[in-house]
């Protein structure tokens, strides 16, 4: 904490801290203010009187109402659910193995290998979408889901083995070696003790895939074509912004229900995810 | 049964020879020590026996059967790390049921064996904590219980209670010791620390650089030590040393160099013989250092000025510069003594030991 005088603390804590949080809290707001706004208020022009962009007297439910109704949003959130949950639990599956393998087993390039899926990880997804594009092509997998779940792992995968190889790093390797004199095989040293050990892990890397998963935009932009396959991100923005027409009483509410989700899978695991990043494993 | 000999064992790591050639037999039901400093390849060996550290030549065999490819798991040891390594999301009773829940044992037998293992620890009272809940004692008696619950041949230590505090590690040192005698299971321990090599060993060996230096009972170390390492690391304070040069007078020998000139005793003379001319180097150990008086006229005596006095309450060391060395002497904490005072210290002659200046083995 800040020592010495009241007006000191005002001014490096709590001023700070206030404008900071004003920064980060302000597009939130600004969503939800404008998607309860009636359309009569939203495109009042700004000169015009009682102007008054950042609160209403009168809200409404009519946007969250013509998301349902007028438009695909519920096969969306569908949509985006499914994919998410599909492929971050292929990427945690794999991540945690291999993960396991490259911080634990010692064969040859096991570092070199590491490093090799961290770098796979930093080709930006606007390259990768072009050849992958041609061999979701060939596979005849366009327009469906399982275009999403089988490429969201080319980044989700590279992403969860570097989290849990830091973290298996971190659990002490007596545990496992103990385990091995108690009497378990590798395999059930691993099942039994160092994945348990390693849940918070587990459970930030699972967070962080089905986030980036969720909000993904450029795969789903060009895989997914028919309005009933999109996901939220791109059936709000495609589906909602009509050559230069933009919804935003909708648009807002589809982001602020789309967000919703992330908020809750945050908010439920929010201590074993700072318990994971901080890799606090206590004897 | 738990009798365990290691054979012509060898560890490299790439380019490092870790542990060199050990071969050693172990007893069934007895407690053997390795002790050395930190690298001198005691827990390599130790964790080759664990079979968790593969053997680059040699043959370990326990009751007479090579066990160099076995996993750790058919091995039949248990070992106890240096951190515990308790299973944090397990309560005490898993962590102690879990070695045998691995080997499928019944349920009532595992549940009599670890309430027995319980309370021969007396952690009865924590079966249902979690290893965070627990003290570094009680952490420490959850590990000896998790090993003891199996019934092994061999227990494996690998440092044990160096993660204890001072005094409670000597309360362990005790029950570690009672343990070892109420189970007559044979040990393995690994430690850097001679004191509690000398306490627990029944046997006690001493490796520095991945060679075993000396394999002796506690007393043997102490008293006839092998070379000049295990004289200086076996016992505290540490031995005295001083390079001499043994020359011939009138007859009998003098060890002598800048700041010291003593004539050897007679039984050290013999075993000198024929180094006359030669440099050797002297031990003496600081108990066997007292101040002269009348009654230690025949011994060896040499001057010495006193630069620290260290009052332990059931003695007094003495940090003493003797000509350009240093030596310390332990005395009785009767004696009036003070820094700088000049003093004529004796030598308990039956206790001088002699190691060759260049290959550093006793004489």
């Amino acid at each position: 904490m800040i020592e010495g005088a009241i007006w000191r603390k005002w001014v490096f804590f709590y001023v700070p801290m206030a404008l900071f949080l004003l920064f980060l809290l302000f597009p939130f707001y600004w969503m939800v203010i404008t998607s309860v706004r009636p359309d009569g208020e939203l495109y009042r022009p700004w000169n015009s009187i009682n102007y008054n962009p950042f609160w209403t007297w009168k809200p409404t439910l009519d946007h969250v109402r013509y998301l349902f109704e007028e438009t695909l949003f519920a096969s969306w959130l569908w949509n985006t659910t499914f994919i998410a949950l599909a492929s971050t639990a292929i990427s945690l599956v794999c991540g945690v193995f291999a993960g396991y393998a490259l911080s634990r087993l010692n064969f040859p390039f096991a570092g070199s290998l590491g490093t090799g899926i961290f770098i796979t990880y930093l080709v930006p997804q606007t390259l990768l979408f072009i050849p992958l594009a041609e061999i979701i092509r060939n596979y005849r997998l366009g327009d469906t889901p399982w275009s999403l779940i089988l490429t969201y792992p080319t980044f989700l995968i590279p992403f969860c083995t570097w989290l849990m190889m830091g973290y298996f790093k971190a659990v002490p390797k007596e545990l496992e070696e103990c385990a091995r004199i108690d009497g378990a095989s590798r395999w059930q040293a691993m099942l039994y003790i160092v994945i348990p050990v390693a849940i918070p892990g587990i459970l930030s890397a699972g967070i962080f895939a089905f986030t980036l998963s969720w909000n993904e935009f450029i795969y789903a932009l060009v895989f997914l074509s028919s309005p009933e396959q999109k996901t939220v991100p791109v059936g709000v923005t495609s589906e909602l912004i009509r050559g230069d027409v933009f919804f935003w009483g909708p648009l807002m509410a589809g982001a602020l229900l789309g967000s919703i989700p992330v908020a809750i899978a945050y908010s439920l695991f929010v201590e074993h995810y700072v318990a994971g990043l901080t890799g606090s494993v206590k004897g | 049964m738990g009798q365990v000999v290691l054979k012509g064992i060898n560890k490299f790591y790439e380019s490092v020879h870790a542990v060199k050639d050990v071969n050693l037999q172990i007893r069934d039901k007895e407690f053997v020590v390795f002790v050395g400093p930190s690298g001198c390849g005691k827990t390599t060996t130790l964790r080759m026996i664990a079979g968790l550290e593969a053997i680059s030549s040699g043959d370990i065999s326990i009751d007479g059967n090579v066990i160099n490819a076995l996993a750790p798991m058919d091995r039949d040891i248990a070992m106890v790390f240096q951190n515990y390594a308790l299973y944090p999301h397990m309560s005490v009773y898993d962590n102690m049921a879990f070695g045998l829940k691995m080997r499928k044992f019944e349920k009532p037998e595992i549940d009599k064996r670890v309430r027995e293992a319980a309370d021969i620890l007396g952690i009865g009272e924590l079966l249902k904590r979690k290893p965070r809940q627990l003290s570094g004692g009680q952490r420490q008696r959850v590990a000896l219980g998790r090993a003891i619950v199996r019934h092994p041949r061999v227990f494996l230590f690998d440092e044990p209670l160096s993660n204890l505090d001072a005094k409670l590690r000597v309360q362990m040192r005790v029950e570690l010791k009672k343990l070892h005698l109420r189970l007559g299971t044979t040990a393995i321990y690994v430690t850097h620390d001679q004191v509690e090599a000398m306490t627990l060993g029944d046997r006690v060996v001493v490796m520095k650089d991945g060679v075993v230096q000396q394999v002796g009972e506690p007393l043997e170390l102490y008293n006839q030590p092998a070379n000049k390492f295990v004289a200086g690391f076996i016992g505290s304070p540490a031995m005295n040393f001083a390079t001499v040069t043994v020359t011939e007078a009138n007859g009998s020998l003098i060890a002598e160099n800048s700041g010291l000139r003593i004539k050897l005793p007679d039984e050290t003379a013999q075993r000198l013989r024929g180094h006359v001319g030669r440099e050797v180097t002297l031990g003496v150990r600081p108990e066997d250092l007292t101040v002269a008086d009348t009654a230690d006229l025949d011994h060896p005596c040499f001057d010495a000025v006193i630069e620290v006095v260290e009052q332990l309450g059931s003695e007094i060391l003495l940090d003493m510069k003797v000509g350009e060395g240093v030596m310390v002497a332990s005395i009785e904490p009767t004696a009036r003594v003070k820094v700088r005072d000049k003093l004529r210290v004796a030598m308990r002659p039956s206790r001088l030991h002699v190691f060759d200046a260049k290959t550093e083995a006793a004489i």
